[in-house]
């Protein structure tokens, strides 16, 4: 069974349609792409599924249960979690928190250990800590652990971004972009944690990229959206192929 | 790596950096034989010393009222405060930093909660004495520490969490009067109630738990606020709370059973400097562990973030209902001491003044930072004081004050610091 199945997705901005029938079947440990011209709703998508919307219409399960109408803490606690296409960090927070504050849903030191410091919230803490601290050494970061995010250069604050997403221990980690505006060098080594995240962790992982090559690169399936309708869906080699696809990128030629 | 930033800005380092060189090596236990020695000096020869600089008593506040109302006593009243304070405090710091620094590396490695209880047993035993001169600065004290917890609290919600709160008078209206309440029906034969229920009590044993009621019912008086505003985010807390603001006063001006718009008076005498000093110091512990915590931690995702903190597992409505009844519990303390140490509280008390008071505090201080709220109280609250002698223009200087670090600081004299115990008591001068 798939772990996260969405089918006859609908959902309206008002009068307009912004996603139509959409579906999905991720599978547990799947990489998956989501591509699409500007404006075709991906994002959309992910808002959707993370409960930062409410779809109009439509079903999601995750393991089988129904998510729709959950609030999006409750999404992430049950292990989809993401980053956005525009980094939404915590400005006065260092590196560190920023992944420490992820496993918030897994505190167990509960108000009072909070108020007066018991030595169970020590302990607690001091685990997050460590945890956190291994991420961090995944994301290639731990260096960075006690900087403000506001002072870190781009790509570091992207990759601070996946390691918080990462901490919360997701099934399921959605990627909004993960690499827009990086440079070269930047790309490569982030597509290498993408890779040791899926690889290692077994995480799955869903993505939304406008750099082709690395979807192709990276993705088992991939959905190409387009004015919020998938056209195509299947193998990166499928998609090259296909000549909807192409048409939505390049456009059609006009012959009379 | 990098050279050492922060500090003293600039390349005229010179006389500053020596000064600040000279007394980096005395640890606070050192301040504190310092300031120890002070206040000993000031009941030695406090008053042969006034007398021979020619000044009609003790300076109460530094000397700055007696040189306020009288400028020809200025250079007396410098005098004083250099020859009781500056002198002793400072060369003891520095003479006695090696010895202070061996028992502050002893006291270090006890457990940390006793190390702690050490420093704030002596730092109350100085207040203590400096009190003990007269009873306006024993007042005034009091009522300054009362600023510190009541402006601690309402720091959480506009600093911390990033909303902005004005009922933080409401609160401790209800706090004062239900403290008040407990106080003197159970416990003092009284005109309103009539004879006490309880008599005999003492009231050390009774008076926590009045100020516990107190605060109790200033949080969940604070349910009427968060449900509502909390639903979105935005302008709607600081109407709303504006609004539970006024009613809470008008409320009480028109409640009979607790003396209206006459007030609440006699008041048991149990709000001594030590109890006020102890739930200050336990308010401030507590908030501080709080907002330390990877759970306090929430707020300022939520007010970095609230979107990114909902979807990194942080429940944010939860979160801020929360951090605001515990703010509106630490308010209502505030005000249950508050109503025991002036022993006579009127709804006119807890209106728009007050919260403009409190709010000045907050953002003169520093948001985000328990060291802030600390700086911010006291030096209103003092400064409301010793300009007293002005008096209108007490009202132009304070508001000017505030520009000022509103222009060069905008977020406050000291924002955005974590209050580390650790760093406070550790013995210095080990480069």
């Amino acid at each position: 069974m798939a772990l996260l199945e969405i089918e006859n997705m609908t959902h309206y901005f008002g009068g307009l349609r912004a996603v139509h029938n959409y579906g999905l079947a991720l599978d547990p440990g799947q990489i998956r792409g989501l591509i699409g011209p500007n404006g075709a709703g991906k994002t959309t998508i992910f808002n959707l599924i993370t409960g930062i919307y409410q779809p109009s219409e439509g079903s999601l399960l995750m393991d089988g249960k129904s998510i729709s109408g959950l609030q999006p803490h409750e999404i992430a606690s049950r292990g989809m979690c993401r980053t956005f296409q525009n980094l939404r960090l915590w400005r006065h927070m260092t590196v560190l928190e920023h992944v420490m504050m992820a496993r918030h849903s897994k505190i167990g030191y509960g108000l009072v250990g909070a108020f007066f410091g018991s030595s169970r919230r020590h302990r607690e803490e001091a685990a997050i800590e460590r945890k956190a601290r291994d991420i961090l050494e995944v994301a290639e970061i731990d260096h960075l652990a006690d900087k403000m995010v506001a002072d870190l250069p781009y790509g570091a604050q992207r990759r601070v971004e996946m390691a918080r997403a990462l901490s919360a221990e997701p099934k399921i980690l959605f990627l909004d972009e993960p690499t827009a505006g990086m440079n070269p060098e930047e790309l490569i080594r982030m597509m290498e944690i993408i890779r040791l995240v899926h690889k290692d962790l077994g995480i799955a992982i869903f993505l939304i990229e406008h750099r082709l090559k690395m979807v192709m690169e990276l993705c088992e399936m991939i959905q190409t959206l387009v004015f919020g309708e998938v056209i195509a869906e299947g193998t990166p080699d499928e998609i090259q192929n296909n000549p909807m696809v192409i048409d939505a990128y390049l456009g059609k030629e006009i012959i009379d | 790596m990098e050279e050492k930033t922060g500090g003293s800005p600039g390349p005229k380092t010179g006389l500053k950096e020596t000064i600040r060189l000279f007394f980096s090596r005395a640890p606070l236990l050192g301040w504190f034989f310092g300031a120890l020695l002070a206040v000993a000096l000031e009941q030695w020869v406090g008053y042969d010393l006034s007398d021979l600089l020619g000044l009609p008593k003790i300076p109460v506040l530094f000397g700055c009222v007696l040189a306020l109302k009288k400028p020809a006593m200025l250079p007396g009243a410098l005098g004083y405060v250099l020859a009781i304070y500056i002198l002793p405090v400072t060369i003891v710091a520095r003479l006695t930093a090696p010895w202070a620094n061996r028992i502050a590396a002893r006291l270090f490695d006890l457990p940390r909660w006793v190390c702690v209880m050490v420093y704030l047993l002596f730092f109350y035993a100085i207040l203590h004495i400096w009190a003990d001169i007269s009873a306006y600065r024993e007042l005034t004290l009091k009522l300054t520490l009362i600023a510190v917890l009541l402006t601690l609290s309402l720091n959480i919600i506009n600093g911390y969490m990033g909303e902005f709160s004005c009922s933080h008078p409401g609160f401790m209206a209800i706090g004062a009067y239900v403290a008040s309440t407990v106080s003197v029906y159970f416990f003092v034969d009284d005109k309103l109630f009539g004879t006490a229920v309880f008599s005999g009590v003492p009231g050390w044993l009774v008076f926590p738990v009045a100020l516990f009621v107190g605060g109790v019912a200033a949080s969940i008086s604070a349910l009427v606020v968060a449900i509502p505003s909390f639903k979105t985010r935005g302008d709607y807390l600081a109407i709303i709370s504006l609004a539970f603001m006024f009613i809470v006063k008008s409320a009480i001006e028109n409640l009979e059973v607790v003396g209206g718009s006459r007030g609440l008076g006699n008041q048991p005498d149990w709000a001594n400097l030590f109890t006020v000093f102890a739930w200050t110091a336990a308010g401030i512990w507590v908030i501080n562990n709080f907002v330390t915590s990877t759970m306090g931690k929430a707020l300022n995702a939520v007010r970095d973030d609230e979107i990114a903190a909902s979807a990194m597992t942080v429940n944010t409505r939860r979160v801020k209902i929360i951090a605001f009844l515990f703010s509106a519990f630490w308010a209502g303390v505030a005000g249950g001491l508050f109503a025991h140490v002036i022993r006579y509280v009127n709804p006119g008390t807890f209106g728009i003044q007050k919260l403009a008071e409190v709010l000045a505090m907050v953002y003169f201080g520093g948001l985000n930072s328990v060291y802030g709220s600390i700086v911010g109280a006291l030096s209103l609250s003092v400064l409301g004081e010793v300009l007293r002698p002005l008096e209108l223009f007490k009202w132009i200087i304070i508001p000017l004050a505030l520009i000022l670090v509103m222009i060069y600081r905008p977020r406050g004299l000291v924002a955005f610091k974590e209050f580390k115990v650790e760093n406070l008591v550790r013995p210095r001068g080990k480069r």
